[in-house]
């Protein structure tokens, strides 16, 4: 299991990467791991609004059906549309090709409660 | 593991869509030990499972199975299982893991003072080998000769040194073998088996695929297209439904709800647009629901979104084009026949029995 040090992680299983006010935001290794093959997508258009702990889209395993929590309120400002058409990427990449949206960040202090690689890993230690 | 039904079940080993494809390619091996066990012994024993079955089970001969189903007197599935016939006074249910107390009690029940039943669940464990690999992975490890072993015949055989009882049939749609052993034996068959294959690319798979591959098939899943307010006729299980027997439990409903009309339907439909159907998901047609879904995944043969569901009869017509509603949103999607996958097979009586099915399902 794969937890890059740069990145940060919230409890719902998303990784960020943090640039100035901008939110890279996809799922852990750990989130495609549990999930198994995924095979279906659904992410917001550019332009629309994300609220911070709200589902801003959806994505499906063989087996199951689990939403996408943001973890900032703010707009998406750019769409992994590839993805939407190879969602078996998230199993292959999840930290690399498989980034799902960009967000600009509205309020800064939303990213507060973010977890560290260390703290997550702990976290999902904790979890099983 | 998941737990189901008080066993801990084993969904996926490498991944269902590896498994899913290796079965249709070259074979899997599934533990399905949760099934459940129900022998009815005596000289009786004919009377009480025509009583009741709806299938005719007096067509079986020694060694043969027949897939046949309990209705209680509404008509309504109490399971769906299969008979096997060892002799004139010895047969075997093999009932759904939830269902088993259920129907034992049922059995109880409605012929326990005339025929001898028992519940032999704990002492029995069931792998299934499908694919079409399974022959050339099991003969090298049993005595008698596979190729003879029709298709819903079964025999009695040792693997390696484990007396073990060997079905012709499956739930995935490829050729393969239901194995039934003691329980406490089924790890040795398993090994046995899984060492026997590694050189045909073996995998050990889990209830995900066996899922993904029973509905690829059509085949019903009780708990899904089947309980106990649903008749085998709105299930399209007509073909395993003998009105002509002179009773069963259930009769006298089915026949007057054929003579009123099938109200709804299990129709296979498949996806338009992107979107997975699921289980309970609403069916729409003009804004108006007309049915709902009982299982729906993404096809990974297929490789797109395929479901089952039940639709008033005036909608089940092949190419009727639905809505289903996927999380707030309307999807299209399309009646279509079932199975989803139609295979080449290379068995010639599998084949002649798939095709039998798809003609069954070409709904009217």
């Amino acid at each position: 299991m794969d937890f890059p040090e740069d990145l940060k992680y919230t409890k719902e299983h998303e990784w960020i990467k943090i640039e100035d006010t901008m939110a890279t935001i996809g799922i852990t290794d750990h989130a495609q791991d549990s999930l198994g093959d995924i095979v279906y997508l659904e992410l917001p258009r550019e332009g629309a609004k994300v609220i911070k702990d709200e589902p801003f889209g959806v994505v499906e395993s063989v087996k199951s059906v689990s939403d996408l929590c943001s973890p900032a309120s703010g707009s998406v400002v750019e769409v992994n549309d590839a993805l939407v058409d190879s969602p078996e990427v998230i199993n292959d990449d999840p930290y690399g090709e498989a980034w799902m949206i960009k967000v600009e960040i509205g309020n800064p202090g939303d990213l507060d409660d973010v977890l560290s690689a260390e703290e997550y890993q702990k976290y999902i230690e904790e979890e099983k | 593991m998941a737990p189901f039904a008080g066993w801990n079940m084993p969904i996926q080993f490498t991944g269902v869509i590896e498994e899913h494809n290796t079965v249709r390619n070259q074979c899997g091996l599934f533990d399905v030990s949760h099934m459940g066990e129900i022998e009815i012994r005596g000289s009786n024993a004919l009377e009480a499972i025509q009583l009741l079955t709806t299938n005719d089970a007096s067509k079986l001969t020694n060694w043969q199975a027949q897939y046949t189903i309990f209705c209680n007197p509404n008509g309504g599935i109490i399971d769906d299982v299969t008979l096997y016939k060892f002799n004139e006074e010895r047969y075997m249910f093999c009932v759904n893991a939830s269902n088993t107390g259920k129907v034992y009690n049922w059995i109880k029940e409605q012929v326990g003072s005339t025929a001898e039943v028992k519940d032999i669940s704990k002492l029995i464990g069931q792998i299934a080998l499908q694919g079409p690999l399974s022959l050339e992975v099991l003969q090298p490890i049993i005595n008698k000769n596979l190729a003879d072993l029709r298709y819903y015949r079964f025999h009695e055989d040792s693997i390696g040194t484990t007396q073990s009882i060997i079905s012709r049939m499956g739930y995935t749609g490829e050729d393969g073998f239901e194995i039934f052993t003691q329980a406490d034996k089924i790890k040795n068959v398993w090994q046995e088996i899984m060492s026997s294959g590694k050189n045909f690319g073996i995998l050990a798979s889990g209830l995900a695929s066996r899922d993904t591959l029973r509905l690829e098939m059509g085949y019903p899943l009780y708990g899904h297209e089947l309980n106990e307010k649903t008749t085998p006729l709105e299930a399209g299980l007509d073909r395993f439904v003998k009105l002509d027997k002179l009773t069963f439990i259930g009769k006298t409903a089915l026949e007057k709800k054929k003579e009123e009309g099938i109200k709804k339907r299990l129709v296979g439909l498949e996806m338009l647009e992107p979107g997975i159907p699921r289980q309970g998901y609403h069916i729409k047609k003009n804004g108006i629901v007309i049915g709902n879904i009982t299982s729906g995944t993404f096809s990974p043969t297929l490789k797109k979104s395929i479901a089952m569901g039940y639709i008033e009869t005036p909608f089940s017509s092949l190419d009727t084009e639905l809505d289903i509603m996927i999380r707030k949103r309307l999807v299209k999607g399309r009646v279509v026949t079932m199975p989803f996958y139609k295979k080449t097979a290379t068995n010639k009586e599998e084949q002649a029995y798939i095709k039998d099915e798809s003609l069954k399902r070409l709904f009217s």
